[in-house]
């Protein structure tokens, strides 16, 4: 699905490491791609293939040290945010890009009201008056689903729910109306039916504002419900690339195959279906293997993948796959 | 909030009459009794008889110390043995000078302290960190009569900057009212002698804020570096929000509970009376004093000095309690 929006994120490139004791842990490792307005974009991969720390060099909140951004460039509304300098960053942060984090649990912090922490955002970015904010607050708790907003402002956050929470969170994203909202696993430490509320929020949201999404996560089932596009990690680099309807319905890459089958089926109803996993387990950033980095777990192994790594390969004109298989 | 300091308010009573019960039976149960200890091994039996009707200590023990119970509730601690002053009195005038020591003491420590523990912490690893904690290791390690004997040198005798001992000089005339010479001072807008006071607190305050100072700046530190690791950090980064507002708001508030637990201790421990601080100064404190009683063997003095630190104490704990539920919402509930 090609969307006539502009392009208003493009990553080129992105290398961001970790100087660890123990070596360099080269957790991107080149990776580009573009969010046009509006639209989902999701990455998915096991946990440690890059897809969060992706996400924190958007918002170079790396920890450094020992986290750089070594190489690559970070185009947002034209300009490259790589380059920017801490202050200039604090403007985009909060206010043009927004995020969400996986734990609604910890990430608010315990000893402030809610309401005051949402209105933190539109005080730091938006010069306006005490009442404007309060009411501005309000009417964005409402607009996440929280009952009663003009009391629950005062409420501290062990007085609400995980999801509950979590809708204060998106609510303080969306404050200042950013451009992009990244989302780092955001139902991930949710019971599954508040995950499908939290989901059924964000695209309702993206629908009134326009803003697009970054979807991080290892939900097969997320990135179908939100997704236009898939971008598949593993090891810091992307493998697969696609619209999602073409990945669900055709996916290239074993490893996104071997994703696939670890899903459990509904159709399968005889019960006799073993679920399949990927075996081995993902490489140490430390030390990749020779060639492609997929290639001591993939059951399509040949020579050349020990040898040489694949480059991202294009296929069926609007498809990219790190295979040699599609040369 | 109202109901929780309420039940912090009982339980404090609670506790301060379990320490009466302590205190008395802590004096009456060391072996042979009080008029033993006053009148030493050698007195003969007679005197001993005397002393004892006169004090009441013939008297069942329950009884005795429903005496004390009674008139602990109507403030009267009983007289000085050695002197024959009623020992409210005594303590009316040497606890002011105790107070206003350690407030002076913890406020330099507090203000010190803290400061150096977040800035160590927020630039962790850096030469401000190093050297802040190697003087706060210095800080605890050095014994507090040597130091306040270098500072007399260096700051009194040498350079002749700050006065030598005691509270105020003997030229200086205050008209004493409270006994807390800076209120005295101000009250009686006696400028001339309120910085007389100030100018002789700074030596003997500053010895001892010294240990204080330092553990402040180490739990600091720890507890800083704690929360900044926290994900509601990362939050407030993603806000947008600068260094200082995430440092000083965000992270500071999480970090207080450790924080105002040791502020707590230290100064219940100061007021308990700083007896080294207290000896080099010449300073007349409650700490000397209750020294004093213990020599004397003024079993009176000293339950009712020890009676006046532990409730202090216990206070001061209370204290802590309710600002830590002012801190944090989640004890409240509790």
């Amino acid at each position: 699905m090609e969307s006539n929006e502009q392009i208003i994120l493009k990553v080129n490139n992105l290398h961001t490491y970790f100087f660890t004791e123990r070596g360099v842990a080269k957790a991107v490792n080149g990776v580009s791609f573009y969010v046009r307005g509006g639209e989902t974009l999701a990455i998915v991969g096991e946990s440690g293939c890059g897809k969060s720390v992706t996400a924190l060099s958007i918002m170079k909140l790396v920890p450094s040290p020992p986290g750089k951004i070594v190489d690559g460039e970070i185009i947002f509304d034209d300009v490259d945010i790589v380059k920017l300098s801490e202050k200039e960053m604090r403007q985009i942060r909060g206010n043009r890009i927004g995020m969400v984090f996986q734990e609604p649990m910890t990430a608010l912090n315990p000893v402030f009201k809610i309401g005051d922490q949402i209105a933190e955002v539109l005080l730091h970015h938006r010069k306006a008056s005490k009442q404007d904010v309060q009411n501005k607050v309000i009417e964005l708790l409402r607009k996440v689903g929280i009952p009663s907003p003009e009391s629950r402002i005062n409420d501290y956050p062990h007085q609400m729910s995980g999801g509950m929470r979590q809708r204060v969170i998106i609510a303080m994203a969306l404050a200042c109306n950013p451009k992009l909202i990244l989302a780092d696993e955001p139902t991930t430490a949710l019971d599954v039916t508040i995950q499908a509320q939290i989901l059924e929020l964000m695209k309702e949201l993206q629908e009134n504002t326009g803003t697009a999404f970054i979807l991080i996560t290892h939900d097969l089932g997320v990135v179908a419900e939100m997704a236009e596009r898939v971008i598949v990690m593993y090891a810091g680099r992307i493998v697969e690339a696609s619209a999602v309807k073409d990945l669900f319905h055709n996916p290239l890459h074993p490893y996104t195959v071997g994703l696939m089958e670890s899903v459990p089926s509904w159709s399968d109803t005889s019960g006799k279906k073993r679920l399949k996993a990927i075996p081995g387990i993902v490489p140490s950033l430390l030390a990749l293997p020779s060639g492609c980095v997929f290639h001591d777990r993939c059951s399509k192994v040949f020579d050349r993948c020990k040898l040489e790594e694949p480059p991202l390969l294009e296929h069926d004109n609007s498809r990219l796959v790190r295979c040699w298989l599609y040369k | 909030m109202l109901r929780f300091i309420a039940n912090r308010l009982l339980s404090l009573v609670v506790t301060v009459f379990g320490i009466s019960i302590l205190v008395f039976l802590m004096i009456h149960l060391t072996p042979g009794d009080p008029a033993e200890m006053m009148l030493g091994e050698r007195a003969s039996k007679q005197a001993l008889e005397e002393l004892r009707e006169r004090l009441g200590l013939n008297k069942p023990l329950y009884v005795q110390y429903g005496l004390f119970l009674s008139r602990l509730l109507r403030g009267d601690l009983g007289r000085a043995l050695r002197t024959n002053e009623k020992i409210t009195t005594e303590i009316a005038e040497r606890f002011p000078a105790t107070v206003e020591l350690s407030i002076m003491a913890m406020i330099f420590a507090v203000t010190i302290g803290m400061t150096a523990g977040i800035v160590s912490a927020t630039r962790q690893y850096s030469i401000f960190d190093y050297t802040s904690m190697f003087f706060s290791l210095v800080g605890v390690s050095m014994p507090i009569f040597w130091l306040g004997l270098i500072l007399i040198i260096i700051f009194s005798l040498k350079l002749g900057w700050l006065p030598l001992s005691g509270r105020i000089s003997y030229t200086v005339h205050l008209e004493t009212i409270t006994n807390f010479y800076i209120i005295d001072a101000i009250l009686t807008r006696n400028w001339q002698a309120l910085k007389d006071v100030l100018w002789h607190l700074i030596l003997p305050s500053f010895t001892l804020s010294t240990i204080p100072m330092a553990i402040i700046a180490r739990i600091t530190r720890s507890s800083m570096l704690e929360v900044l690791r926290q994900d509601y950090i990362r939050t407030a980064m993603a806000k947008g929000l600068t260094p200082r507002i995430i440092h000083y708001k965000h992270a500071l508030r999480n970090a207080l509970i450790p924080i105002i637990t040791v502020i707590g201790l230290q100064f219940g421990i100061l007021l308990g009376g700083a007896i080294l601080t207290e000896t080099i100064f010449a300073w007349p404190g409650i700490g000397l004093w209750l020294l004093n009683a213990v020599y004397a063997r003024d079993f009176n003095a000293v339950q009712g000095g020890t009676m006046l630190i532990a409730t202090t104490f216990v206070t001061i704990n209370m204290i802590v309690d309710i600002l830590y539920a002012w801190i944090n919402p989640k004890i409240r509930v509790s």
